[in-house]
C-alpha cells in the first residue's frame, strides 16, 4: 500500500493551483524540442518501403538498384533483423509479443496489410533515400485479403496466419483462424437475470477503425557505434520502453543502449511502442552515421498505430421501474495483423459504470489485413460503452425514465461487484452522475432538430515501475528528475507536490525528464498513469529530503534531529526545549551541504500499485441538420471523478481534449478501404479530426473524490473523457431527431441516410 | 480466511467452475502457492500476465503484497492503457 494521505483535507498551498505551465514558454515560443528536431554531424536519412498490398507473399527483394545510387548508404530488409522464434517470443517484463513486433515492423515472408514495412534505406538526403527505396524491387504474390470483422470470423476467409489457433475454447480447434482468442466475464446467472426483467433490448452496433491522430509524427534519431553502443533520441511515451523494445528485437545488452526523450506532440496511446528506432539503429550500425528518421503522415495512419474497429451486440434487461437485472455483450475486435486488440479492456470496463447482478461479457480478438491494434486513450473502453450506453438509453426510453435517473438509480458505488472479478472500492460514480444530473446543462431548454444525450465511463488507471530523483541544489532550488515523458502536465504536477512537502514556493522547483541512464526503469507514460504513480514516489523521496534537511539543521544546531521540526520551508526547533535557533531554509542548509555530510538527494524506485479507478459522464447537446445529415455539437459538459486535481488547468484540458477526440470517433473519423485494401485517406485532409471550429467550448467539471491510496489523493484523469461521448452523441441525435445511430461514424451520409430511411 | 475471485474461463478450466474459493495464506505468493497445491496447474496461469485487486485495489505484478483475513483477492488480467 502506498504512504499515508498529507493533511490538509483538500486544501493546499501548491497542490490544486494553476501554477505557470514549466512547459508553457519553450512550446510557445518554439524552443521545445521534439523528434526530429535532433541533429548530429555526418547524419544520413532513412526512409522506409511499404508494401502496396493488403495481403502477399514475398517472393523476392532486389536491393541492388537501391544500394548502387549515389548517397545511399545502407539498405536493410528483414534478412538484417535477428529472426525471433515463437519460444522467445517473451522477454523479460515486457509486455509485448517480440517475434509479432519484429515482424510488424518488417515483414519476413508475407506482408499482412497496406502499407506493411519491407525494407528501409539510409541516404545522405532524405530524397535520395525515398528515390532508392522506390528502386528496391519487390516481387509479391497477391494474396486474398479480409479487413472487416465479420467477414474475418467466418471459416472461409482469407488466412492470415497459418499457425493461429483460437485460444480461449474449451478445445484447440482443428484448423487455424483468424480469431486468435476468446475471452469471457461474467457474474450471476445471466439466462435467469432476462427471464426477470419487463423489458429487454437487443441491439447491434459497429464502429470503425481509428487513429490516435497526433499531431507529431515520430521521429528519431539513431546512432550506433562500432562496438554496439547505441542512443537514441526519439519522441516516444516511453524512452525506457524504447530502450527495452529495441534491446529485445536486436538482441543487444539493454545497458548498449542510452534513449533521450524529445518533447512529445501527441501520442494517445500510439506511441507506447516502437515504430523508427530499431531501423534507424540497424541502418546506424550498417552506414557506420548517425540516422535521422521521421514518419510521414501517410505512414501514420497506414502503417502506426490505429485502434480496433469492432462489432458488438449489446442486450440489457430491467424491471419496469428502470432497476437494471441483465446485460450481456458480444464483442468482436479487429485486432489488425497480429493478435492483441483491446477487447478484454471493453469486456472488463463496458458494464462496469452499473450495479448489475447477472451480466456476461464474451469478446473476439480477430486478426484481419490492417496495421496491428495500438493503444488509444482507454484502451477499448470508449467501444463498449458505446453499444452499451447506447442501448441503456434506448431501454430507459422504452420504460420511459429518465436516462440520467435509469442510470442513477443502477449506478455503481462503494461495494459493489464488478462482472470482472473486483468489488469497487472508494470510487465517485455517483458523484458525477449526479453532479451531471444537477448542472444547469441537464435541464436547459432545447430547440426544433436538437436533442440531448449522456453516457458514463469507467477506466481502471494503472500505477505501475517508476523511479525519480530529487536533488536539493547548491542554492537551495530544487530539481525533480522524472523518467516519464510528460504528456499531459506532469512536470507541473510533480513540480506542485514536491513543493507542498517541502513547503517551498513551487517556483523553486524544476522538473525535468531524464535520459534511461539516469534512473531505474520507468513504465511508459500511459494508462493515466504519472501524475499518480511518479507523484507517489516524488513524494516518498522529497520526505527523505525533508528528513535529510532536519538532520543537517540538527548537527549545525548541534542537537538531537528529533528537536528539529520542518516547518513551511524551514527547519525549526521543535519546542523551547531544543533551544533557541534562527530558522534554517533550503538555502542556508543548501550552504552548508560540504561540512554536513555533502550533497542532499534522494532516489526512489518502486512499482506504484493500487491506483485507485475513475469514472465520468458526459452531456452533450446537438443539432441535426435534416437536410444534409451534419450534426453540430451546441454544448458539452464533461463531468469526471478527478480524485485530486493537482493542476486543475492541465487536468481540464485532458478532460476537453479527451471529449474532442470522442467527438471525432463519433461524427467522423474512420479508415476508409479500397477494394484492394489501401487506405483511401491516409491524410488529415481526408482522414476528419475536429478542429476548434467544430466544437463549442467544452466544458470540463472536476469533480474529488479523493483516492485513499494516494497521499494527495490523486486518480489518473486521461483515459476516462474518450470512454462517453459516442453513445452520448448517439443518444442525442436519437434525442433530436428519433433516429438510433448504431454504426460510427455518424458522419453527413449516413445520418441523412437513417433520416430518409426511418421516412 | 480470505475469498479469491477467479473469472470463468481460469475456473472453467481448473476449480471445476468454482469462481469463489476461501484461502487461508497472507501473501499473493503463498494464495497462489495454495491455489495451485489444491487445483494444479491453475498457479502458471495466475502468474502469467495477471494482476490482482485486493479488496477492490488493482496491483500489477506483486508476489508479497500481503491479504488480509477477510480480503477479497480478485485474479484479473493485467492492464495496460493508451
Amino acid at each position: 500500500m502506498n504512504d499515508a494521505a498529507i493533511p490538509g483535507n483538500g486544501e493546499y498551498k501548491w497542490v490544486g493551483k494553476r501554477t505557470i505551465r514549466p512547459d508553457g514558454v519553450d512550446k510557445v515560443t518554439g524552443r521545445a524540442a521534439y523528434g526530429a528536431d535532433f541533429s548530429l554531424p555526418g547524419m544520413l536519412y532513412g526512409a522506409v518501403l511499404r508494401s502496396p498490398h493488403a495481403h502477399a507473399r514475398i517472393l523476392k527483394i532486389d536491393t541492388s538498384k537501391a544500394e548502387a545510387l549515389k548517397g545511399v548508404k545502407a539498405v536493410i530488409t528483414a534478412a538484417d533483423w535477428p529472426e525471433i522464434p515463437a519460444s522467445e517470443a517473451t522477454k523479460g517484463t515486457a509486455p509485448v509479443n517480440f517475434q509479432h513486433l519484429s515482424d510488424n515492423l518488417m515483414a519476413r515472408k508475407k506482408v499482412l496489410y497496406d502499407g506493411h514495412g519491407v525494407a528501409a534505406v539510409a541516404a545522405t538526403s532524405l530524397a535520395i533515400a525515398k528515390r532508392a527505396a522506390k528502386l528496391i524491387e519487390v516481387e509479391y504474390e497477391v494474396l486474398p485479403h479480409v479487413i472487416d470483422v465479420l467477414e474475418a470470423s467466418k471459416p472461409d476467409a482469407p488466412l492470415l496466419h497459418d499457425d493461429l489457433y483460437t485460444s480461449g475454447l474449451d478445445e484447440k480447434p482443428a484448423k487455424p483462424s483468424n480469431l486468435a482468442r476468446k475471452v469471457a466475464f461474467g457474474i450471476g446467472d445471466i439466462d435467469a437475470g432476462f427471464k426477470a426483467a419487463d423489458a429487454v433490448i437487443e441491439r447491434e452496433y459497429t464502429t470503425k477503425p481509428v487513429h490516435q491522430g497526433y499531431i507529431e509524427p515520430s521521429a528519431c534519431v539513431a546512432n550506433m557505434s562500432e562496438d554496439g553502443t547505441s542512443t537514441v533520441w526519439s519522441s516516444s511515451q516511453g524512452q525506457y520502453m524504447i530502450r527495452q523494445y529495441c534491446a529485445g528485437l536486436l538482441e543487444v545488452p539493454a545497458s548498449n543502449i542510452r534513449v533521450t526523450p524529445a518533447e512529445i506532440g501527441g501520442g494517445f496511446g500510439g506511441k507506447t511502442t516502437v515504430w523508427l528506432e530499431p531501423h534507424a539503429l540497424l541502418l546506424s550500425k550498417k552506414a557506420g552515421h548517425p540516422v535521422q528518421m521521421t514518419m510521414t503522415r501517410d505512414e501514420g495512419f497506414r502503417a502506426y498505430g490505429p485502434t480496433s474497429g469492432a462489432w458488438m451486440k449489446i442486450k440489457i434487461g430491467a424491471k419496469k421501474d428502470g432497476t437494471i437485472v441483465a446485460g450481456q455483450a458480444e464483442y468482436m475486435f479487429q485486432a489488425g495483423a497480429y493478435a492483441g486488440s483491446p477487447v478484454q479492456l471493453a469486456c472488463m470496463c463496458g458494464f462496469t459504470p452499473y450495479d448489475i447482478p447477472n451480466v456476461e461479457s464474451i469478446g473476439y480478438d480477430v486478426v484481419v489485413n490492417r496495421p496491428k491494434a495500438t493503444a488509444y486513450r482507454a484502451p477499448g473502453a470508449p467501444i463498449g460503452a458505446y453499444g452499451i450506453a447506447s442501448a441503456l438509453d434506448e431501454l430507459a426510453r422504452e420504460l420511459k425514465i429518465d436516462p440520467m435517473e435509469m442510470r442513477l438509480k443502477n449506478a455503481a458505488k462503494q461495494g459493489t461487484k464488478t462482472s470482472y472479478g473486483p468489488t469497487l472500492g472508494v470510487v465517485g460514480n455517483i458523484e458525477t452522475m449526479t453532479a451531471a444530473k444537477e448542472h444547469p446543462h441537464y435541464s436547459a431548454p432545447l430547440g426544433e432538430n436538437q436533442g440531448r444525450g449522456v453516457a458514463s465511463g469507467f477506466w481502471f488507471n494503472v500505477g505501475g515501475e517508476t523511479s525519480v530523483a530529487v536533488s536539493l541544489l547548491e542554492d537551495g532550488t530544487v530539481m525533480v528528475t522524472s523518467g516519464s515523458p510528460d504528456i499531459g502536465g506532469s512536470r507541473a504536477s510533480l513540480c506542485s507536490m514536491a513543493a507542498e512537502v517541502l513547503g517551498t514556493d513551487v517556483k523553486n522547483v524544476k522538473a525535468i525528464i531524464a535520459d534511461t541512464s539516469s534512473l531505474a526503469y520507468n513504465r511508459h507514460t500511459g494508462g493515466s498513469r504519472v501524475t499518480f504513480a511518479a507523484g507517489i514516489v516524488v513524494i516518498e523521496a522529497t520526505r527523505d529530503i525533508v528528513q535529510q534537511l532536519r538532520e543537517r539543521a540538527a548537527m549545525i544546531w548541534d542537537i538531537d534531529v528529533d528537536a528539529v521540526v520542518w516547518e513551511e520551508g524551514e527547519a525549526r526547533p521543535a519546542g523551547p526545549n531544543a533551544g533557541e535557533f534562527e530558522p534554517l531554509t533550503l538555502a542556508d542548509i543548501a550552504g552548508k551541504t560540504i561540512e554536513t555530510g555533502g550533497p542532499i538527494g534522494a532516489r526512489r524506485s518502486k512499482n506504484v500499485q493500487a491506483p485507485g479507478p475513475a469514472f465520468g459522464t458526459h452531456i452533450v447537446d446537438v443539432e441535426v441538420d435534416r437536410e444534409t445529415g451534419h450534426v453540430k455539437i451546441l454544448r458539452y459538459t464533461a463531468v469526471q471523478d478527478v480524485g485530486k486535481a493537482v493542476h486543475p488547468s492541465y487536468v481540464e484540458g485532458q478532460i476537453q481534449g479527451g471529449a474532442a477526440q470522442g467527438i471525432g470517433w463519433a461524427l467522423n473519423e474512420e479508415y476508409i478501404y479500397d477494394e484492394k485494401g489501401r487506405m483511401e485517406n491516409p491524410g488529415f485532409l481526408d482522414y476528419r479530426i475536429p478542429v476548434a471550429s467544430d466544437l463549442p467550448m467544452i466544458e470540463a467539471v472536476m469533480v474529488e473524490v479523493a483516492n485513499p491510496t494516494h497521499p494527495f489523493g490523486v486518480r489518473g484523469v486521461g483515459e476516462v473523457p474518450i470512454i462517453p461521448p459516442m453513445a452520448a452523441i448517439a443518444n442525442a441525435i436519437e434525442d433530436a431527431i428519433g433516429v438510433r445511430m448504431k454504426d460510427l461514424p455518424m458522419s453527413p451520409p449516413k445520418v441523412l441516410a437513417a433520416i430518409d430511411a426511418a421516412g | 480466511m480470505a475469498t479469491v475471485i477467479l473469472n470463468r474461463e481460469i475456473a472453467r478450466q481448473f476449480t471445476d467452475g468454482a469462481t469463489e474459493i476461501d484461502v487461508v495464506s497472507d501473501n499473493i505468493r503463498a494464495v497462489i502457492r495454495e491455489l495451485d497445491a489444491r487445483f494444479p496447474g491453475v498457479g502458471a496461469v495466475l502468474r502469467h500476465d495477471m494482476a490482482v485487486a485486493i479488496d477492490g485495489e488493482i496491483y500489477q505484478d506483486v508476489l508479497l503484497e500481503p491479504v488480509g483475513p477477510n480480503s477479497e483477492v480478485a485474479f484479473i488480467p493485467a492492464i495496460e492503457g493508451g
